[in-house]
């Protein structure tokens, strides 16, 4: 295997090389091997002693897959090979059930990335995806007492498969696009959450995603139920080191809201910078419930990423928070979709981005009251930051209104860094590079303090490193 | 010995000269204070003495405490002790206002090789300049100079000039804008700056701020040149004649 050879494409030098394309020895991938096809799907299945029923459904997506086209719209996708992804990995033998258990190298691995060990005593559980095989998971015993399930879906698949089944790619079904289908065909890993009915989860329940393997795909999927009057809120990470060769993310994301509970999903993902980020997330959002989904978006080469809510149950609401950094040589094509199926339903939509040394950023949206949405709201907000003359972004809101009553409001702002600014917090001391850091945290502020504090934290560190290059 | 020394200061901005051959002297421990009408070049100068990037210095130099300045950078002559307490003060929306005093203490600090202070410490010694300048107990809910009245504006400026501990301090029409009892909070930190032996610069249209600070000399400016220099009766001069007979009989 030629994958230890081409370390030498490391040298070109990014912002944070040191920081982020940290990589363990991959000796495990000589096991596994690029390309698609039904053997290898029916491979994954077996290897996993997966169900009959989810072989089937994997293989109605690959079919599915084989006949749908790339996206005529967005990104330029053309340089994505998918024949030379591997799409199934494993890392390790078998599931770590506490921190002792996890292997050192992949403890170096998080290590670098920062991610505290204390977190675990203050995050409910962590459940974290090396590879395609979660390694570490654990959760407190107050919510196991409960009735919360918050496991790997591998192992929900056997042990809750009555929840698991009814549920699984319903909100993004295979046919919804190809990376859909793909993902439907070749998902491995992943985490299942089910908040019991009237359950109120207080602290984040979390999960840390690391893509590691040089050309490798993830494609792990995560499964949430939340019943009926029940509150939580689930966060995930993802960080990725860079390699030579494109590697592919097309994970999904599957929420079912039920009625007058309160869900939110909030990511922080960077990606390697070579990496494709094409990732399906979608929540379904039943009477008087709420959703909300909190975003930030770096690194990658290309991201396409909008998350949806299905504003299915009248009186159901949607806020989507979202902050995408597109620096040197990357397209942030983000955004947002809300479907307005019902009546008295509402969304909210405020998106932030920043484009900086030829970075591209570019919000995509798409809200859509259909005729049954009496009297429903929709406020869309979009604000651009470009650093400089090389940098753009650019605004596509398409709104799609097929009730009379709606209630629509749509506003964007683009602008840069302004001079005296800089110069009033250098005056101060500060460094051009600190002040223009601070003054970018500043303009994601509203969006960062949704998160827990120490994601908050990290989010605000990743922007300094994105900013570091930018003086001179 | 002086802590400031302009030589012929000349400086334009798009070709504009806005600054013509400005030299002037200002002894440590003194307080000098700069009047003139609008558009004189008063604040100009303050901004390029402490190194705006848009102002462009086409001749002369600047010396800061034995030590030419005139090419450093804005956070470097900050490091070095000069501060610039300014006339309109920025309003930046998502920095936290303490924090990011805590976040400038450090990195002075730091360019100073000075200890860096713990949160704590750094805690006590704000508390003592809020207290001093009564401000309101809610600031530590709000953003950098976001939503400020003029007055606490200026405040806001004052407790930085605390903490920022310089050298020598430029104030920028600082009393513009206040109200009295603003005027009485601003002038008396303004007085504890200068006790400490401390130099000071003060660009004003007013005299009434000089009842804090006493100066030791005025001076006159007018289309970008010093046109006067004095005493503190010159000060008085134009209160009573105003600008108009002093620059016609330049």
């Amino acid at each position: 295997m030629p994958i230890k050879l081409e370390k030498s494409n490391q040298s070109t030098a990014g912002t944070h090389d040191s920081m982020w394309d940290s990589y363990n020895s991959a000796d495990y991938m000589a096991q596994t091997r690029r390309g698609l096809d039904e053997e290898l799907v029916r491979f994954i299945s077996q290897e996993k002693q997966e169900p009959d029923w989810m072989l089937e459904k994997r293989l109605a997506a690959l079919k599915i897959y084989h006949t749908l086209p790339l996206p005529d719209w967005g990104p330029d996708l053309s340089r994505l090979d998918l024949d030379k992804i591997t799409y199934y990995a494993r890392a390790t033998d078998k599931q770590s059930q506490t921190w002792d258990d996890v292997p050192s190298d992949i403890k170096a691995t998080f290590n670098k990335l920062g991610i505290p060990q204390a977190e675990q005593e203050l995050l409910a559980g962590v459940g974290a995806q090396y590879e395609s095989t979660v390694i570490y998971h654990s959760l407190k015993e107050q919510f196991k007492a409960q009735g919360v399930v918050f496991e790997d879906l591998d192992v929900a698949l056997k042990s809750h498969a009555e929840l698991v089944r009814p549920y699984f790619m319903r909100a993004v079904p295979p046919s919804l696009h190809k990376f859909a289908a793909l993902h439907g065909a070749v998902w491995s890993g992943g985490t299942f959450l089910y908040i019991p009915r009237g359950v109120k989860v207080d602290l984040p329940l979390q999960a840390y995603f690391r893509m590691n393997a040089k050309g490798m795909g993830q494609f792990e999927h995560t499964l949430i139920i939340v019943e009926e009057e029940a509150q939580a809120h689930y966060i995930e990470g993802c960080s990725a080191p860079r390699y030579g060769i494109d590697s592919l993310h097309a994970g999904c994301v599957e929420i079912f809201v039920a009625a007058r509970a309160r869900f939110r999903y909030s990511s922080v993902e960077s990606w390697s910078k070579d990496a494709y980020n094409l990732n399906t997330k979608r929540a379904i959002v039943q009477a008087e419930a709420h959703m909300e989904w909190v975003g930030g978006n770096f690194g990658s080469n290309v991201t396409m990423l909008y998350p949806c809510s299905v504003l299915a149950g009248a009186g159901a609401t949607a806020d989507h928070l979202g902050v995408a950094f597109a620096n040197h040589g990357q397209i942030q094509d983000t955004g947002a979709k809300v479907i307005h199926l019902a009546a008295n339903t509402s969304s909210n939509i405020v998106m932030k981005s920043i484009s900086k040394d030829g970075g591209k950023a570019i919000y995509r949206g798409l809200v859509e009251i259909s005729p049954a949405a009496e009297n429903a709201a929709a406020n869309i907000k979009c604000d651009a930051l470009i650093l400089d003359s090389r940098s753009s972004s650019d605004t596509i809101p398409l709104i799609k209104i097929k009730n009379p009553t709606a209630v629509l409001a749509h506003e964007a702002t683009a602008g840069k860094l302004n001079e005296d600014d800089i110069f009033y917090l250098r005056s101060r001391g500060l460094s051009e590079g600190a002040a223009s850091a601070m003054i970018v945290n500043g303009f994601i502020e509203p969006i960062v303090k949704e998160l827990p504090l120490e994601y908050a934290v990290e989010m605000n560190r990743m922007v300094e490193l994105e900013m570091e290059n930018s003086v001179g | 010995m002086n802590i400031l020394t302009i030589k012929n200061l000349s400086v334009s901005v798009a070709g504009k000269t806005l600054l013509n051959k400005v030299s002037l002297t200002l002894k440590k421990g003194e307080t000098t204070v700069i009047m003139g009408p609008n558009g004189s070049g008063k604040s100009t100068l303050a901004n390029v003495l402490m190194g705006h990037p848009a102002y462009q210095v086409e001749a002369g130099q600047i010396i800061f405490n034995g030590r030419d300045i005139t090419a450093l950078k804005p956070e470097e002559r900050s490091a070095l002790g000069l501060f610039l307490a300014w006339q309109q003060p920025r309003e930046i929306a998502g920095i936290d206002f303490y924090p990011f005093l805590f976040d400038a203490h450090k990195a002075l600090q730091a360019a100073r090789q000075k200890r860096v202070p713990s949160v704590f410490s750094f805690k006590k010694k704000l508390d003592q300049e809020i207290s001093l300048l009564q401000i309101k107990e809610d600031w530590s809910q709000r953003y950098l100079n976001q939503g400020f009245s003029g007055g606490e504006k200026k405040k806001a400026e004052m407790l930085q000039l605390a903490l920022a501990n310089p050298q020598l301090a430029i104030f920028d029409e600082i009393d513009s804008g206040l109200d009295v009892d603003a005027l009485q909070v601003v002038g008396q930190a303004m007085a504890r700056f200068k006790q400490g032996a401390k130099s000071a610069l003060v660009v004003t249209h007013y005299l009434r701020i000089l009842k804090y600070l006493k100066p030791d000399k005025v001076m006159v400016m007018s289309q970008g040149r010093l046109v006067a220099t004095g005493g503190p009766e010159l000060a008085k001069r134009l209160e009573k004649e105003g600008f108009r007979d002093l620059l016609t009989n330049s």
